[in-house]
């Protein structure tokens, strides 16, 4: 990204003045290598999303932002209720795809000791890739009650733990999702998709707790360094996909009607008060939901494999959060608390210290942020930073975004040959398809430090603990 | 310049994700060859057998809102039956798709399917003709 444009607030924290039809300044998180890495599409998109009638304060882009659809990835926007709208492009095709950290109370070494018979099993357990289907038949009346209930209907279904809910953003259930919104074929998509990972960059990991970066943080999430720890990074599988496709072409229809002048077309939303924006909101928050039960259900097939492989593991949730949403939130906005809608598309909540929202252990300590790494290279656990509710409506970076396409990463890379240097390195790759784990190749990925050292830097979130990759199931 | 005569396809690069693109002498066969580089973006095309037909039909309210409805289309039959196609055939009439794809059931270990479309969207979504009289119609994939 050229820089002349921009105007440089602090270390890493950037602006780009209103401009033309712009109604809010973009502002852009980052260190100056970072933002010369992005994509000129990024500055673009984010300029774009900065017209949308009703957008608050400004258009934010997190440290591993990249070219999106209508908007960017690692975008945060929020809309007045009246006056703004909803972006189906703003939440993304894969809604409320998001981690699952769960704590094994085991050490890395104890799983290093079975890391084979560990691998097989989860191989073996969760169901992966393209093709692949569900143990489980979802269909109905019972499609209606997950989607309305959320990890509440899973652990209801004997999929999980009462306590797991309290570790899940909105306490594992969305209160207004409205499933009559969701199209027939979105429903029929799922019906073999509860408890599958998908695939991409989507993944089930078995971690080591790594170096330790803030020790009383990573007290208060129960990590220590050498602990092993379980990540699962997935969605709301078909039924997202179909329902952002479904609405994402109603509202660009709709917005021709309306006359709504989008610089993108991808930008298609609907006013949040219209019949379509109301529909929209209750068919993504069911896909939400979803999501959701999806990683509970995946949790319970993980509890499965442990009690059987590993039984002295414990595994229970340290937190749950998403990256795809769009969320009514209260923030401060011109010194008034009111509600919002905040989109946050490949971009995570990351509520400070003191946030009613956290449960009891975490609230003194702010929310935990899961950002996914590639599978060579580790994640990360932060935390979210005092003070972050005056930036990008308490939100942080999601991940390290790619720094090579698919294609560049096809030419350079061959997955037997990746699986095999990664093994040597001690890191088990279990996948079924050979051309996808050289498409997710650790190289075609950004350098996750520089991306949370920025995010710590910006006043975002504080990093609390890396986690270094073991064992990794990929679709 | 060149008249290309027979439809083809590529795929191209985006940031995370993957386009598609189809070349042919009418709409239509630009269709069913972008159609063909979306199974190109799952597998090898060349591995799938067309042995099994279903019918497709879409509207869009212009050309372009066709092709995202033509492959978002086969993308809910890919994942409805657990399928993947490799031949098509297209006619549009005013602002209605009917079609046909040919294809088989997934079979993981010979098609080695290396990611799973989410969905065709509106990113680098064109359908015009060439100088030349040729149409390309193309879009982004999300994966």
């Amino acid at each position: 990204m050229d820089l002349a444009q921009l105007r440089q607030r602090s270390a890493a924290e950037w602006e780009i003045p209103v401009q033309g039809g712009m109604r809010v300044p973009v502002v852009l998180y980052g260190s100056r290598q970072l933002l010369l890495d992005m994509d000129e599409k990024v500055r673009e998109q984010a300029c774009n999303v900065a017209c949308l009638p009703g957008i608050l304060q400004g258009s934010f882009v997190m440290p591993d932002g990249h070219w999106g659809y209508g908007f960017p990835i690692g975008g945060v926007a929020a809309f007045d209720p009246e006056e703004g709208v909803v972006s189906a492009g703003g939440v993304g095709f894969d809604i409320s795809c998001g981690v699952r950290c769960l704590l094994l109370r085991v050490t890395a070494e104890d799983v290093r000791a079975r890391r084979e018979a560990l691998a097989e099993a989860l191989a073996g357990s969760i169901p992966a890739g393209v093709g692949s289907r569900s143990k489980l038949l979802v269909a109905g009346h019972v499609m209606d009650a997950m989607l309305r209930g959320g990890a509440r209907w899973a652990v209801e279904h004997g999929y999980g733990r009462l306590e797991d809910l309290g570790r899940i953003e909105e306490n594992g259930c969305h209160p207004h999702a409205r499933p009559e919104f969701v199209s027939a074929v979105a429903k029929q998509r799922q019906e073999r998709e509860v408890g599958t990972l998908g695939s991409g960059n989507h993944y089930l990991e078995v971690q080591r707790v790594g170096r330790i970066d803030a020790p009383a943080l990573a007290a208060a999430f129960e990590l220590r360094e050498g602990d092993a720890v379980l990540s699962i990074h997935c969605g709301s599988r078909g039924m997202g996909h179909q329902i952002g496709t479904d609405f994402l072409a109603r509202m660009a229809v709709d917005a021709g009607r309306r006359g709504l002048a989008l610089p993108d077309r991808e930008l298609a939303c609907a006013p949040v008060g219209s019949e379509l924006g109301q529909e929209y909101l209750g068919a993504m928050r069911a896909a939400v939901n979803c999501a959701l039960a999806n990683r509970q259900v995946l949790t319970h097939f993980v509890r499965q494999v442990f009690a059987h492989v590993l039984p002295e593991a414990s595994v229970e949730l340290l937190f749950d959060v998403s990256h795809n949403t769009c969320k009514e939130e209260e923030h401060v906005v011109a010194g008034r608390l009111r509600k919002v809608f905040v989109h946050r598309k490949g971009a995570t909540r990351a509520f400070p210290p003191g946030h009613a929202s956290l449960p009891s252990p975490l609230r003194g300590h702010g929310q935990p942020v899961l950002i996914g790494g590639s599978m060579g290279t580790g994640s990360y656990v932060l935390a979210g930073a005092a003070g972050n509710d005056q930036r990008a409506f308490s939100s942080a970076c999601h991940g390290a975004g790619r720094s090579m396409s698919r294609h560049q990463a096809l030419r350079r890379w061959r997955g037997q040959e990746l699986v095999r240097e990664l093994a040597e390195r001690g890191i088990l790759i279990r996948s079924p398809s050979m051309r996808g784990v050289a498409e997710e190749a650790p190289g075609a990925y950004k350098d996750l430090q520089a991306v949370v050292d920025a995010a710590e830097e910006a006043g975002l979130a504080r990093k609390v603990a890396r986690l270094e990759p073991m064992i990794c199931i990929k679709g | 310049m060149a008249t290309h005569a027979t439809p083809r396809w590529e795929t191209f690069s985006h940031g995370a994700d993957i386009g598609v693109r189809g070349f042919g002498p009418t709409r239509e066969q630009a269709f069913e060859a972008a159609a063909l580089a979306l199974t190109g973006v799952i597998t090898d095309p060349a591995q799938v057998r067309p042995s099994q037909r279903v019918e497709i039909a879409c509207a869009g309210a212009d050309e372009e809102l066709l092709l995202y409805a033509w492959l978002n289309a086969l993308i809910t039959q890919m994942a409805l039956r657990g399928m993947l196609f490799s031949r098509f055939e297209v006619s549009i009439a005013a602002d209605a798709l009917t079609g046909a794809a040919w294809g088989e059931p997934i079979d993981v270990a010979r098609h080695r399917p290396a990611v799973e479309a989410k969905g065709a969207t509106f990113t680098e979504l064109r359908v015009r003709p060439g100088a030349d009289g040729e149409w390309v119609a193309q879009c982004v994939i999300d994966v």
